[in-house]
């Protein structure tokens, strides 16, 4: 009869959850973060060596709508290249309706609207043409979505100017495998860039698309929770890639995953309802905010 | 000793406590399916035991003739050439104009009033019978202006019978199954796709030209099989516009587009002239024909899956796995 019983239930260690005491350290550094898993140590804050900050976008006083009901209610932000800059809030907070207006895709929604200025390195993006802005501030979304060609075209696809000769593959082969590069997925795919990219794996087609909004140099990347829809190594490959990217190029990313913005940002914005609540340091934010909303929010973040 | 693995047990539910009329509609269910496989395998093995019983190698390479002993009839070279000229042009008319279609309604569709109409256009063109697009086509293409697409008698009166124009109204045949095809697969692209190409910088016409098409490849492959099945098998546009001439007749005097502008037939209008329905009452050469249509069409089906296709793996839903 013993071999009809079910196999026991194992029990889920009582330590798992690990409480976070935000003690500062002696040093007065950063707070050590007990019993957070290995990987949020590898990447731990205070090993990040730190790189200037040039400030390339602002946005001022930024109001979106969708049909008159408003999403962000007058928001003022610096980005800067040298820091990642995470958005965090709750859903439907207006983080990535600012994080889309950054690079004017909220213009494809037809009921949107939109006052305030945007400034990329001083200049109004509505004074920009929208193709050459958007090879500035490209971006990269939470469904993986590279296109219907080889893992070479991808890149070269955003390499290629609007209305200019198109250059031939040779010409760009340099480029592409640059990108690829710095996106940390060349090594893989070296011997397969003519293969179908839809045929790669969910962090792979990530990394490619990183890679793909990285081949025309922005100034400015927008990560759209970038990591959502992949499993934990390929998140963790592609966060150490952010806190690398960071000093080449600002970075914006929206994230719903608290510890993601706590490893890999250096400012971090909360977002409620539309208004900013609270734009600082990712330590203030996490152990020390000014705002109850943000204490309240954060509260979850390693509960 | 240890239990041996458990038993996957059969069916957990009994019919017995079904109501009969429940019981009734299940055994209908199963009924009309063996039905239909019985009937496909039906027509499938009659033809091609027909077919084989009937055709020689040489019917498909000996030009027809019009002789009523059937040993001096000649074979069926010209039919054959009419429904594969007749295909590959009624298509290759159709899916330009049906990708364009779709394009239009999926990625732009405003005014939505005139996206409601041309959606209507495409259905209404979907259900008119073939007899109908004939007779119409026959209406249009005898306008004086449009005597260059036919035969022009002399004194003025234009034929209005031909290659082309058989290929133009047999191409409203395949528009609606390719509109349908191609607008369902842009419909299944994920908006984010689209986003991603404008965030690279990229307009509109290149994100359609550079990422949607490629996308949609195979379902206008898919279309583009059923479309040409349909045309294969009309035989109404082809006895009233193509002439339904017993040999492929070129305008003389014009090498191609002699040819375009002459008269034909298909396999369909030879085997409607030759089983006992038609004139010729040669059930032999009719049984022949058919089964060499079937087998057309068979072809026909593969090498587009193939062509249009291409090699992109599976076909459905690229993006949401």
């Amino acid at each position: 009869m013993e071999s009809l019983m079910p196999p026991p239930v194992r029990r889920i260690a009582a330590d798992r959850q690990a409480t976070v005491a935000p003690a500062p350290s002696s040093n007065g550094g950063e707070p050590a973060l007990d019993g957070a898993p290995a990987r949020a140590r590898g990447l731990s804050r205070p090993d990040r060596p730190r790189v200037p900050a040039i400030e390339r976008m602002r946005a001022e006083n930024l109001v979106l709508a969708y049909g008159g009901k408003p999403a962000v209610k007058g928001v003022s932000l610096p980005i800067r290249q040298g820091e990642v800059l995470a958005l965090i809030g709750p859903s439907g907070c207006g983080k990535t309706t600012l994080l889309r207006s950054l690079n004017r895709l909220t213009e494809l929604t037809p009921t949107a609207t939109r006052e305030g200025r945007i400034l990329l390195d001083g200049q109004d993006v509505d004074q920009l043409e929208v193709t050459q802005l958007r090879r500035r501030i490209s971006m990269v979304f939470q469904q993986p979505n590279p296109f219907p060609m080889s893992v070479f075209d991808n890149v070269a696809y955003a390499l290629r100017e609007q209305g200019k000769k198109r250059p031939g593959k040779k010409e760009l082969a340099p480029q592409v495998e640059e990108a690829l590069v710095r996106a940390g997925l060349f090594d893989e795919v070296r011997a397969d860039l003519q293969h179908p990219a839809l045929r790669l794996s969910g962090g792979q087609q990530q990394r490619l698309c990183i890679a793909r909004a990285l081949a025309a140099r922005p100034e400015v990347l927008l990560l759209d929770e970038p990591c959502s829809a992949l499993d934990p190594k390929s998140t963790e490959v592609i966060e150490e890639l952010i806190v690398r990217l960071r000093e080449e190029v600002a970075i914006v990313i929206v994230t719903h995953n608290l510890q993601q913005a706590y490893r890999v940002a250096d400012n971090v914005a909360f977002m409620y309802l539309g208004d900013l609540v609270e734009y600082g340091p990712t330590d203030q934010i996490f152990h020390a905010p000014t705002q109850h909303r943000t204490r309240e929010y954060v509260g979850g973040a390693f509960g | 000793m240890a239990a041996a693995a458990p038993k996957r047990t059969g069916a957990v539910e009994s019919y017995s406590t079904w109501r009969w009329t429940d019981r009734l509609a299940l055994a209908l269910c199963w009924a009309c399916g063996i039905a239909l496989c019985v009937a496909a395998a039906s027509i499938l093995l009659y033809m091609g035991f027909r077919g084989l019983q009937y055709l020689r190698p040489e019917l498909l390479f000996e030009r027809p003739t019009g002789a009523v002993d059937q040993t001096k009839s000649g074979g069926i070279l010209d039919p054959i050439l009419g429904t594969l000229m007749l295909t590959v042009l009624g298509t290759a008319i159709a899916i330009p104009l049906a990708v364009c279609v779709a394009i239009w309604l999926v990625e732009y569709g405003r005014p939505a009033g005139l996206a409601r109409a041309v959606e209507s256009g495409v259905e209404i063109v979907a259900g008119t019978p073939s007899i109908v697009l004939a007779i119409f086509g026959l209406i249009i293409f005898q306008q004086p202006w449009l005597g260059w697409l036919s035969f022009t008698a002399e004194g003025g009166g234009v034929f209005g019978r031909s290659l082309i124009n058989a290929s133009i109204m047999m191409s409203f045949i395949a528009l609606p199954l390719v509109v349908g095809a191609t607008r369902e697969g842009l419909n299944a692209i994920p908006g984010h796709v689209r986003e991603a190409s404008y965030a690279l910088g990229k307009t509109k016409a290149a994100t359609i030209r550079r990422v949607l098409l490629p996308a949609v490849r195979p379902s206008i492959a898919t279309g583009t099989a059923l479309g040409m099945g349909r045309i294969a098998g009309d035989t109404a546009i082809v006895i009233i516009l193509l002439g339904n001439t017993l040999l492929i007749e070129p305008q003389e005097g014009m090498p191609v587009l002699g040819l375009l502008t002459g008269t034909g037939s298909t396999l369909t209008s030879y085997v409607y002239e030759n089983s006992p329905a038609g004139e010729g009452g040669a059930y032999e050469k009719a049984y022949a024909a058919a089964f060499v249509l079937l087998l057309v069409v068979l072809v026909l089906n593969f090498a587009v899956a193939r062509v249009v296709g291409g090699s992109s793996t599976s076909r459905s839903n690229l993006w949401n796995r």
